[in-house]
């Protein structure tokens, strides 16, 4: 197949299908085990300095925030990031634990740029930056989930969007067109905020699925947070609403409102005050501090968050959730 | 503000809405562009089916998201599904408009919004980046690009090509291997609305908002314009589109 251009961005994360495929063999168990462990647990047995990471989903949407503040917690530092989300990259940005970052859109939706974005890729302090798109990350995990080592598209061509990634541009063996091929993204680590799930890992979301189907294939290890951990009779009883299977899930947590101040749709609606609070503090490095210390260095876990978010605000979020009215 | 006031973001509203036929699928971002579908859906198109990138297929936009994700997007929709299915159906040709917006655009309707400054890391100012945007710009039949207008972001040269317009002209986008047939069709600004000139691929003037002059147009463009002899004249808002704009698309002012 011929070459006709390369984009000349890092390939930060090469994809590497055998191994994949020897580490989901020997690293994966098929044995339906309790997987359910805390926050603390999880991000320390799956999370280290230098892994490359990814979560799901978008803006203020069903992000695993609880994770990601547990990540901020213990530090984890020289993170190689698939940069496709608001709320929970921001908070990692303002702790400095970014190295790399493979990026589709990083910004505060309706409020704006990221301030903890652009203080640490301006500053430098983000070694790498490639570019991508929305589609194209996702079909890079899409690709990684086939088990093949790239997936052709018709995104990216002719931008400096493709100049600044790691795709390639071929001439289609089949048609002779132009073709766009983007790179399998292997995650060392994912994560997600589901509706329920049971011991085991089996998971399932209610509304949009995001990426979490292609996401939840594409990564070595994967922690599962949940609003509710159920019996796995309920998992059975609707199997159809499974989107992640048990066999992909490394541990499963239990968080109640985990997505705050983002929303969880039929659970509770997003937390403007509170969203507005970042959007504010994260203008100066001292306010960003304040937030860090605030929301999360001071506190121990995730029930000492709800405790200072306080029950009745929770209460009323779940109120104003407008659902299925 | 009497009825017949109305602030620069509700004039954008409303000639964006406009531009909408009825019956015809939108990808719909944060925004401006979420106002116009909801607008147009209330006024002259009740089957305009938005579509959202991470999965909300023909919401009935009774109530405003404010992010691409949220439940609103899929309120009595017909459709939740995720990303790929969203961007996959875009490439199969079944999205008829697509809103962009961005920090810079250039005569042929590139668009940045990634990073501001000659070099690309570290950049002077580093935007969002593309996000939905060029995969949108690369799949959607038709764009509408929404802007603010004056000269430093309608430039002669953008910074970086997050999105693609026509890129250098005719034929560029087919061969850069783009699907034909498609790229941007419409401009709507803070000053105008424009189009792009079948020969040449460039900017083109079509009508002057309420109160701006030919000559006010130019001079907050950074790159020629052309000007067609007949430039038109755009309404403003009706009584009506503001009624709904602010009695039902927007009641908490969380945009106008």
């Amino acid at each position: 197949m011929h070459v006709i251009e390369s984009g000349i961005g890092e390939l930060i994360q090469p994809p590497d299908l055998d191994a994949f495929r020897e580490w989901n063999r020997e690293k994966k168990s098929r044995a339906l085990v309790d997987k359910v462990m805390t926050d603390a647990e999880a991000v320390s047995r799956f999370v280290y300095d230098g892994c490359y990471i990814g979560t799901e989903l978008y803006g203020t949407v069903r992000c695993p925030m609880t994770l990601v503040r547990e990540v901020v917690r213990q530090n984890k530092k020289d993170l190689r990031v698939a940069g496709q989300g608001v709320t929970e990259l921001d908070l990692w940005f303002a702790a400095r634990l970014v190295k790399k970052l493979d990026i589709t859109y990083i910004g505060l939706e309706v409020y704006g740029t990221s301030n903890a974005l652009r203080r640490e890729v301006e500053s430098g302090r983000v070694e790498s930056v490639v570019e991508w798109s929305n589609g194209g990350i996702t079909w890079r995990f899409k690709a990684a989930a086939m088990g093949v080592p790239f997936i052709p598209v018709r995104a990216m061509l002719g931008s400096d969007t493709f100049k600044y990634s790691s795709a390639k541009v071929v001439e289609c063996p089949f048609t002779g067109q132009k073709i766009c091929l983007l790179p399998a993204l292997i995650l060392d680590v994912g994560l997600i905020h589901v509706h329920r799930a049971d011991k085991y890992g089996n998971a399932q979301v209610e509304g949009i699925s995001g990426f979490a189907f292609e996401m939840s294939r594409a990564c070595k290890r994967l922690v599962v947070s949940a609003e509710e951990i159920v019996d796995t009779e309920e998992i059975r009883r609707y199997p159809d609403r499974t989107i992640i299977p048990y066999y992909l899930v490394d541990a499963v947590v239990h968080a109640p409102y985990g997505s705050h101040p983002g929303e969880m749709v039929y659970c509770y609606a997003r937390d403007e005050e509170y969203l507005r609070e970042w959007v504010e503090t994260s203008k100066t490095e001292e306010g960003t501090q304040v937030y860090l210390d605030k929301y999360i260095y001071n506190l121990a876990n995730h029930q000492e968050y709800l405790d200072l978010v306080g029950q009745e605000r929770l209460e009323m979020l779940r109120a104003d959730e407008e659902g299925r009215r | 503000m009497s009825e017949l006031e109305y602030n620069p973001t509700e004039l954008l509203i409303c000639i964006a809405a406009r531009q909408m036929p009825d019956s015809v699928t939108a990808f719909i971002g944060t925004g401006i562009p979420m106002l116009a579908a909801s607008l147009a859906q209330k006024m002259h198109t009740p089957n305009l089916i938005p579509i959202f990138e991470f999965g909300g297929t023909g919401a009935r936009l009774e109530r405003l998201p404010r992010a691409v994700g949220e439940s609103r997007t899929f309120y009595r929709g017909v459709a939740a599904s995720g990303i790929c299915d969203i961007m996959e159906t875009a490439a199969r040709g079944f999205i008829d408009f697509g809103f962009l917006g961005g920090a810079q655009i250039d005569p042929y309707g590139n668009l940045n919004s990634t990073i501001i400054g000659p070099r690309h890391h570290p950049p002077k100012v580093r935007l969002p980046g593309s996000g939905g945007g060029n995969d949108v710009g690369s799949l959607c039949w038709h764009t509408i690009i929404i802007m603010r207008h004056d000269t430093r972001r309608f430039v002669p040269r953008v910074d970086f090509i997050t999105t693609p317009g026509y890129l250098t002209g005719p034929g560029a986008r087919e061969a850069a291997g783009l699907p034909p047939n498609t790229g941007p069709y419409r401009v709507v600004s803070t000053l105008a609305l424009l189009d792009f000139d079948e020969e040449t691929k460039r900017m083109r003037l079509v009508s002057t908002n309420p109160g701006v002059t030919v000559e006010q147009v130019i001079e907050n463009t950074g790159f020629e314009l052309i000007v067609p002899d007949q430039v038109g004249q755009n309404e403003p808002p009706t009584a009506e589109e503001l009624r709904l704009l602010r009695d039902e698309v927007d009641p908490e002012r969380f945009y106008i």
